[in-house]
């Protein structure tokens, strides 16, 4: 199975023969950093090998398309609940410039005692079941050959299932994981010696496996009520579980330290940011950074949300991001939609390539605050330790409340998360190993008397059973479905008609969910705004209408308001009539034709509208224009008058008039392209001469609705006007 | 507790040391406050780790489940789930997944038992 970029990913295809399905790789990858790339027509210095198959970004096009991969690795988070629509987000997401794919776990199930198995759906992310990450993984088997670039796919170990999450992880090739005991303690309330215990066992298959290990610590910034106080404890949360993995046998380079920038505007938050970042990557120089994004201080606005994430990138490039993940701007309203993983992204790629080469011009001051700043953050975070080990260790003091208290330690204020060592999820579920305790399995931690059967077997104690299932994938027992109503094949037959047929609705999320954004203004205050948009979507006709953002544009003059609904209908995309795409001509074609038979243009900007750069762009040679076939230009400026411009066309004798149209207030370009049309026939000359028109708000079908042979909107190039005039002159005189 | 911010005080002896020392000082003393706790890991198991050493033998997680509870009923945890599979297997000449699957169906329970003279120490 091979993808092609102009076919849809079959989700049935994946889901077959999946019980023989095993991963073509194990382990991490880093990208590969290209020193002094040439891309276009720029050097890069902090990039990485390009894709093969991508999106570039939007304004790639004034580039020549390059689409230029920053050096850190980039995530995205996806969490629809159905692993099937998810894996066509992961296709998209790919081409964006995604390497790092992170499945969300299901609520709930870090409290599941157990695997969870087949494919029931999940809220706000899936329940992580081998079969899932068995399809997924296939799925980016196939999308990482079609990019051109290995994609690291992640999920959750933690909870009370850590081990067995962490083996079938190891065994079905997944590549990065949470995994943070601290975690399960304050976040999941899960027994603190269970968590421990657990967890390395846990590490110990991913050291196996090769995963990269992210930890827990950021939560501490989601949670604090006031997260920059929380700095001190988050550098020692992450040296407990970093330190905690190296002793269980893991490499340094691969456990990564999730840190966020603590703050957001308006809060001066690079001053509060930097110094964090900074002291963190110094204490912890041997660990890899993953560079989350703020979601704390996200609200509903997606544009806030993206600046916010623009100074966090800011922060990644001005001190260390090996992984740069991503925080969706809509997070602050819904589970992430498709659209939003790629502004994501975009964000992150477009952020990182435009401070390419930052740091070989600049470099942070090496006295003054910042340094004084970071000395004392590193002092905090050694003074928490030391109390640490005076109350009696770590156990003690998460009973004694030490962490996530809002204070800025050594100051308390008394409301930490406080676990105590007897309670909890999994209490009293931890039992001492006996003398003859024995594992006959690869990657088990601890004592293991494989001895009492076979000496020769200690480093290797899956000898005594011909393997495990790490060497003996074989092993693996797959199990494919359990509950017969909630599974992915019900779900692909309830939306069969949309995955196989040309029928066609909108989606946020899920295939056939219907969901649209309407952005509107309102000339109301908020409340008003609100309910009247509501009103206003039902009368469109939409379904289950809601209101996800509103912004005061003033209290009383106006509220700007987006609203999704659902539309109840669906179409049949067989039945459009969808005109071909514009024909071009070769510019040998073009040049010839002109040779054969000279032609003459005048052009200009109409109305009151001194834009020049778009006509100059279609006229001049040196931007690849029609001069440059042959084509004879009198070009007459901006705001030029609609009189002058035919009056110069009779004059001249031309073939053509080119206006441009850039102004469109109150369909101004439309309008003086009615008039053009009919000051031409009033003069006698429109059936002797073209009419062209262009601009960035131009639609080509309405232009010529006006009467004018041809519109051409935003994006249009030299050629594709070339080719019109050379086409139309050629009909025209067959005509005649 | 409650406490107001004494960090002037409390950081006097740090003051006199090297970045480097302090961060040195930041990792020995990490180190020190999990250095029990790894010992701990290494002295314990828990249901989770004995299912996952079946899952690493050939079982299915539901097959897992199954032994582990039974392992659990007889105070079997401290020999390892997988020991008992393991010495059940030796005892009758089975595969390791032959014997695992009849504890999980809950057969040969008492003969399991044996193999360890009657449980925990």
């Amino acid at each position: 199975m091979e993808l092609q970029p102009n076919e849809k990913l079959d989700v049935k295809k994946v889901l077959e023969n999946l019980e023989n399905y095993t991963p073509k790789r194990r382990g991490w990858v880093w990208r590969k950093k290209e020193e002094n790339q040439q891309m276009g027509p720029f050097t890069f210095k902090d990039c990485s090998t390009p894709l093969k198959n991508s999106v570039p970004l939007p304004s790639a096009k004034y580039f020549g398309d390059i689409d230029p991969q920053p050096s850190p690795v980039i995530t995205t988070e996806v969490a629809s609940g159905r692993f099937e629509d998810d894996i066509r987000r992961m296709r998209m997401a790919a081409w964006h410039g995604a390497d790092h794919i992170m499945v969300i776990r299901t609520a709930g199930q870090s409290h599941f005692d157990g695997l969870i198995e087949g494919t029931p759906q999940g809220i706000g992310g899936i329940p992580i079941t081998r079969k899932q990450v068995r399809a997924q993984r296939k799925a980016l088997d196939l999308i990482e050959e079609e990019v051109g670039r290995p994609i690291n796919y992640h999920s959750y170990i933690s909870g009370v299932a850590g081990p067995e999450i962490a083996v079938m992880f190891a065994e079905e090739g997944v590549n990065g994981a949470h995994q943070d005991p601290q975690y399960n303690v304050l976040y999941r309330n899960i027994n603190m010696i269970r968590s421990f215990v657990d967890a390395a066992e846990a590490k110990s298959s991913m050291v196996w496996a090769d995963l990269a290990q992210i930890d827990g610590a950021h939560n501490a910034n989601a949670t604090a009520r006031e997260a920059w106080k929380v700095m001190p404890e988050l550098m020692v949360q992450h040296a407990l579980n970093s330190i905690y993995s190296v002793k269980v046998g893991m490499k340094k380079e691969n456990i990564c330290l999730s840190t966020v920038p603590p703050t957001a505007p308006p809060a001066p938050n690079m001053t509060l940011d930097l110094p964090y970042a900074v002291a963190l990557r110094e204490v912890f120089k041997d660990y890899k950074m993953r560079a989350q994004m703020n979601t704390k201080y996200m609200e509903s606005s997606t544009r806030e949300a993206t600046v916010t994430h623009v100074l966090n990138l800011l922060i990644s490039r001005l001190t260390r991001a090996d992984i740069q993940s991503t925080i969706t701007p809509d997070e602050g309203r819904n589970v992430p939609w498709h659209i939003y993983n790629m502004e994501a992204i975009d964000t992150a790629k477009q952020a990182l390539v435009g401070m390419d080469g930052l740091m070989e011009m600049i470099q942070l001051k090496d006295e003054g605050e910042l340094r004084d700043k970071v000395r004392e953050l590193k002092e905090r975070a050694v003074l928490f330790m030391e109390e640490v080990l005076e109350v009696g260790g770590y156990f003690k003091a998460v009973e004694e409340g030490f962490f996530v208290d809002s204070g800025y330690y050594p100051e308390r204020n008394g409301d930490g998360i406080a676990r105590k060592m007897d309670a909890g999820i999994g209490v009293g579920t931890v039992y001492e190993r006996d003398e003859d305790y024995m594992a006959p399995v690869t990657a088990h931690f601890g004592y293991n008397n494989v001895e009492q059967y076979d000496a020769s077997a200690v480093n290797e104690p899956s000898k005594l059973i011909g393997g495990s299932t790490y060497e003996v994938p074989e092993k693996i027992i797959y199990i494919d479905e359990l509950d017969e109503t909630d599974n992915v094949n019900v779900r692909m037959e309830e939306t069969k008609e949309l995955r196989e047929t040309s029928i066609m609705k909108p989606e946020v999320e899920w295939m056939g969910d219907g969901y649209v954004m309407l952005n509107l203004f309102l000339p109301a205050s908020k409340r008003v705004a609100e309910f009247a948009a509501i009103e206003l979507g039902k009368k469109m006709g939409l379904e289950d209408v809601e209101v996800i953002h509103k912004e005061v544009m003033h209290p009383s003059e106006g509220t700007r308001i987006e609203l999704k609904g659902r539309v109840a209908f669906n179409i049949d995309v067989a039945s459009l009539v969808i005109p071909p795409e514009p024909e071009i001509m070769s510019e040998d074609e073009v040049r010839e034709a002109i040779e054969k038979q000279p032609m003459k243009i005048v052009a200009g900007t109409v109305g009151e509208d001194e834009h020049s750069v778009g006509l100059r762009e279609i006229i001049d040679i040196k931007h690849g224009g029609i001069e440059k076939y042959g084509i004879e230009c009198h070009y007459l400026g901006t705001s030029v008058p609609i009189e002058k411009l035919v009056d110069a066309a009779i004059e001249l004798n031309a073939d053509a008039i080119l206006a441009s149209t850039i102004i469109s207030h109150d369909d101004i370009h439309y309008k003086n392209m009615k008039k053009i049309h009919e000051l031409a026939i009033e003069k006698g000359i429109r059936d002797k001469v073209m009419i062209a028109c262009g601009g960035t708000q131009v639609s080509p079908e309405m232009a010529v609705q006006q009467g004018v042979d041809a519109g051409f909107g935003r994006g249009s190039k030299g050629i594709n006007v070339a080719t019109f005039l050379v086409k139309r002159r050629s009909e025209l005189q067959n005509e005649n | 507790m409650k406490r107001t911010d004494d960090f002037q005080q409390r950081s006097v002896h740090l003051k006199d040391m090297t970045d480097e020392q302090l961060e040195q000082r930041f990792w020995q003393l990490a180190e020190e406050i999990v250095t029990p706790m790894v010992s701990l890991a290494k002295k314990h198991t828990t249901p989770s780790i004995e299912r996952s050493v079946l899952l690493r033998m050939g079982f299915s997680s539901i097959e897992a489940r199954a032994i582990v509870e039974g392992v659990l009923d007889r105070g079997l945890m401290g020999k390892g789930a997988g020991n008992v599979v393991y010495r059940l297997a030796e005892k009758k000449g089975m595969t390791v997944r032959e014997a695992g699957l009849q504890l999980a169906e809950g057969n040969l329970w008492d003969e399991a038992l044996e193999t360890f003279q009657g449980g925990a120490k």
